[in-house]
């Protein structure tokens, strides 16, 4: 794992382990697990994987546009912004995430708080 | 007055350097004295028409943009042939490889980019080519002289280009693409499919999802390719158009600031005063760019600055159109959506047309065109100049002609001013007087209107139309029609079935496109309803898709709420035996289950499998040979027996061999909703047979057949369908049963709504008015089971979509350790 303990920027592999319409997880240890979407329009993002309502893990809801629906209950989140769409109301921490050459990048102090030591507050739980 | 000319030296002869030239010639011709260096031997041509010269539409000289006469006429010194091999910041000179000297004043570096070479073996073989110059052209057609397979690797833009180029010189193309859909950075999903379907009737193979692992040569040529998931394809000729990058070799050499491109302000110039940089070569507030109309807007940046008139470049919106003869295809913008992003989506079947605006703050951020780009400029235009858009938001998807035609810009007024005699419903040859009749004699919804006239009733394309025309007539009385299948379209589950059966539909983009979806891929109602009418509309063709299934049946096991699984292996009839439960039993311990329960079925609940364990969980099961009972699944689950007539002193007939038999026949099975079976031996009914959605209550002349049963939130019990007297009877009306269910019922409907809605009249009709009716139900039945199964759990235990059961990788922050 030494690619993680450098940059700015945590490298976690090509593009195309994720298919379109579909998301696979990131655990995290001592924080929280992370999903990483890979929407039908080309786009990624990056959430904490759970939902508001129920902590449903995200990573296995359907995709649609630029939201997912929760496996559990049927909320609907945005996976750019983490909320909560329609009546509901709540909001996933999203983690920023970039794509280059062909690989996907997650940024570092989103992901491992620990890499920060002078910021000890986790980012993923405070975003 | 000037004594001496300035002296202008500019690095590329391509399409930026001479336009900078040409820009600053026209501003003041005499103010300097020029000097263009050019690595190629030619003169000024445009590159981006290399594509049609590729495909032998036009010769080299017709896409020259400057000739010879054009550097005589304005005393350009042109150094064809002659690279650059350093900048001399201090001298300000700049020296060729040849060791020419030139000294300049100002200095314009516009060296464009170079096409990107994946790192990858074999890619220095003889035949392996790129698509960016004269040269590579010249390569390629004299490659397909010799015809055989070529291989692009590359289904962007260009490589699209070169793949056309090369099939109409005749060869075999394969595009190789990495992405899983075609020019994704300029096309959605949708799009994407139309483009790949044109192409692929066209004569291409299109592999997406493809990651080139080498290049395989025999003699030092290039032979073939092979992919990382094991595929070899054989060519003659390898074209690489996986991209372009900035070329900043020269600039970084002296010294310049690059990032990816050579950094410019917004005046073209470099961190070097006196020297400017235009183009594909340059970044420029953090973008760089590799279409032609940036650069046009970036050299007349450059000439201003130049002749000290300074302006400024603010960045470029682009658009791309594919130069593939005969396809239309256009994209601006950012169409990828996202937060407050409105998606307005037009698709017209009949006329391959398929287009997509986005829309945010009232103000066009993207457009996608397919099949017709008439109005793609503009839309172009109303995307840069950022217009409010909310006055003419109603009829922008039908382009300039109809949104800026005053009243027309209210649909409702351009129904109202057509003719009677205009057509409104192409299918059915209905007129608007024809329909206005029908709804002014009492057809007061879109259905009605269907019904009795037609009108909308076939391929839905009119529906917006007679939607008009009835809020015209009724004034704003319409009835709401039956509910629609979801809000992305305007059909309801019944239209959506029987036009997959008409018009034969056989994929999930081609239905969204067909019958006009609205959204440009679905909803999570749709998408896994869809994919169910097309399993059993045509279940030899049709391919699974994983990701419109609802995640208990892409794992094949039941989410519970901690978000760890359960898994219900098969106990067929109720019954099991000591190897089985003690597979259970170990499996319980050796993945610490946390609880085994019995279900309402008649089986073993194994809870709290965690995601990463289910293919091992699976493979221990099988190992006993314990099949998937389907428990997660809209699909056959349990048979519920009593012991009948084998132990129980009032059975009347093997109640349990029947269950067993009829669970047999259907597991595996796909449905609308989940379905439950039981048999009971007598009409004391201990399997409960009358609340399930099929249940046998043997009596002594046979068997009583009962249908539309639910336990479920709203008890019903059934109602009995008919008596049998054989088992074999039994048997086959269980089957037409099931297949006029799965045929018919909207998904989600379990068969007590379904019956409910139908009536049992309707259903006893479609199974006994023919005589062959059950047998040839029963025969799609058997059908389709011949494809259905197979245990979903030994094709995930031997290693089938382990993605989707393991992580990408996992993070553990080793720097808190060392630190």
């Amino acid at each position: 794992m030494t690619q993680a303990t450098v940059g700015k920027w945590l490298d976690i592999g090509p593009v195309v382990q994720i298919g379109p319409g579909s998301a696979r997880t990131l655990p995290v240890e001592g924080g929280e697990e992370i999903a990483v979407f890979h929407t039908m329009r080309g786009k990624f993002y990056a959430l904490v994987n759970k939902c508001p309502h129920r902590q449903g893990p995200l990573s296995q809801g359907i995709i649609h546009g630029d939201t997912v629906s929760c496996p559990l209950h049927n909320w609907r989140i945005s996976l750019q912004s983490g909320e909560a769409q329609g009546e509901d109301e709540g909001c996933t921490p999203t983690i920023p995430l970039k794509l280059d050459a062909g690989r996907i990048f997650l940024l570092r102090e989103a992901v491992v708080p620990q890499f920060m030591p002078s910021q000890p507050s986790s980012a993923a739980q405070s975003a | 007055m000037r004594t001496a000319k300035e002296k202008l030296v500019v690095i590329g002869n391509g399409m930026a350097g001479c336009r900078a030239v040409e820009e600053i010639l026209t501003r003041d011709p005499d103010r300097y004295e020029i000097t263009i260096f050019g690595a190629e031997p030619r003169v000024n041509y445009n590159r981006i028409m290399l594509s049609p010269v590729l495909a032998g539409e036009k010769t080299f000289d017709e896409i020259v943009i400057n000739g010879q006469d054009w550097y005589e006429e304005n005393n350009i010194a042109l150094s064809g042939g002659s690279p650059v091999d350093h900048i001399d910041r201090d001298a300000k000179t700049v020296v060729t490889r040849s060791g020419q000297v030139a000294p300049y004043d100002k200095l314009v570096i516009a060296t464009g980019s170079d096409p990107f070479i994946i790192p990858i073996p074999g890619n220095d073989l003889e035949g392996v080519v790129t698509f960016r110059d004269l040269d590579d052209v010249e390569n390629m057609v004299a490659a397909a002289e010799k015809g055989g397979d070529a291989i692009v690797i590359g289904g962007g833009l260009l490589g699209l280009e070169a793949a056309h180029g090369l099939s109409l010189r005749g060869m075999k193309v394969t595009v190789i693409h990495l992405m899983p859909t075609l020019m994704e950075r300029q096309l959605d999903e949708a799009a994407g499919w139309l483009l790949r379907q044109e192409l692929e009737s066209r004569g291409q193979t299109i592999l997406t999802g493809a990651n080139t692992k080498e290049i395989q040569g025999k003699e030092g040529r290039v032979a073939g390719i092979e992919l990382e998931d094991g595929t070899r394809v054989k060519a003659d000729i390898v074209v690489m158009a996986v991209g372009i990058r900035p070329s900043t070799g020269l600039a970084k050499q002296a010294g310049i600031d690059c990032e990816r491109g050579i950094m410019v302000d917004d005046h073209m110039v470099t961190s070097d005063p006196a020297i400017m940089a235009v183009g594909e070569c340059v970044q420029h507030r953090g973008l760089c760019y590799g279409l032609v109309a940036p650069l046009w807007e970036m050299c007349r940046a450059l000439a201003d600055h130049a002749t000290d008139a300074p302006t400024g470049y603010p960045g470029s919106v682009t658009s791309t159109k594919l130069k593939v003869s005969g396809i239309n295809l256009f994209s601006a913008g950012d169409f990828s959506g996202g937060e407050g992003c409105e998606d307005i989506v037009m698709r017209d079947a009949t006329r391959g047309v398929y287009k997509r605006l986005v829309l945010k703050d009232d103000r066009l951020i993207g457009a996608v065109l397919y099949g017709d780009t008439a109005d793609g400029n503009w839309y172009f235009d109303l995307l840069r100049k950022e217009e409010d858009l909310s006055h003419i938001r109603e009829g922008l998807i039908f382009g300039q002609a109809f949104a800026s035609g005053g009243a027309l810009a209210d649909p409702s007024f351009a129904v109202a001013a057509l003719s009677d005699d205009a057509e409104i419903c192409g299918c059915n040859g209905v007129s608007k007087s024809t329909v206005v009749t029908c709804i002014e004699k009492g057809a007061h919804s879109l259905d009605a209107v269907r019904s009795q006239c037609k009108a909308s009733a076939s391929c839905g394309s009119c529906t917006d139309l007679v939607e008009s025309l009835l809020s015209l007539t009724l004034g704003g009385e319409v009835e709401s029609g039956p509910q629609t299948m979801c809000s992305c379209t305007s059909f309801t589950h019944d239209d959506v079935r029987r036009l997959i059966l008409e018009k034969q539909l056989k994929e999930i983009p081609e239905v969204m496109q067909e019958l006009h979806w609205t959204t440009p891929d679905g909803c999570s109602a749709c998408r896994p309803a869809l994919n169910y009418y097309l399993m059993c509309a045509w279940p030899g063709e049709y391919v699974d898709d994983q990701k419109s299934r609802f995640v208990n049946e892409r794992l094949h096991a039941n989410i519970q709420k901690d978000g760890t699984y359960s898994v219900v292996p098969r106990f067929f009839g109720g019954i099991t035996n000591p190897r089985e439960l003690r597979a259970i039993a170990d499996a319980v311990e050796k993945y610490d289950a946390r609880m085994v329960k019995v279900t309402g079925g008649q089986r073993l609940d194994i809870f709290g499998i965690r995601k990463e364990d289910l293919p091992a969980v699976w493979a221990d099961l099988n190992a006993a040979g314990l099949v998937s009972g389907h428990a997660y699944g809209k699909a056959l689950r349990t048979v519920k027996t009593c012991v009948g007539s084998e132990w129980c002193r009032f059975g009347t007939q093997d109640s349990t061999g029947l269950g067993v038999k009829l669970e047999h026949a259907t597991w595996g099975s796909w449905m609308p909703h989940k379905f439950k079976m039981a048999v009971s031996g007598c009409p004391r009914n201990c399997a409960e047979s009358t609340i399930k959605d099929f249940g046998v209550i043997c009596v002594d002349s046979g068997y009583e057949l009962h249908v539309g049963g639910n336990g479920g939130i709203k008890v019903r019990v059934t109602d009995l369908l008919c008596k049998v007297e054989t088992e074999e009877e039994a048997m086959e009306h269980c089957l037409a049963f099931i297949q006029l269910y799965r045929e018919d019922a909207h998904y989600l409907d379990r068969t007590a709504p379904w019956l409910e809605r139908k009536g049992l009249d309707w259903i006893k009709a479609q199974l006994f008015d023919d005589p062959q009716s059950i047998s040839r139900l029963a025969q799609r039945f058997r059908y389709s089971q011949q494809f259905s199964q197979d245990d979903p759990w030994a094709q995930r235990a031997a290693g089938d979509r382990k993605d989707l059961h393991s992580h990408l990788a996992e993070v553990r922050p080793l720097a808190m350790e060392k630190a």
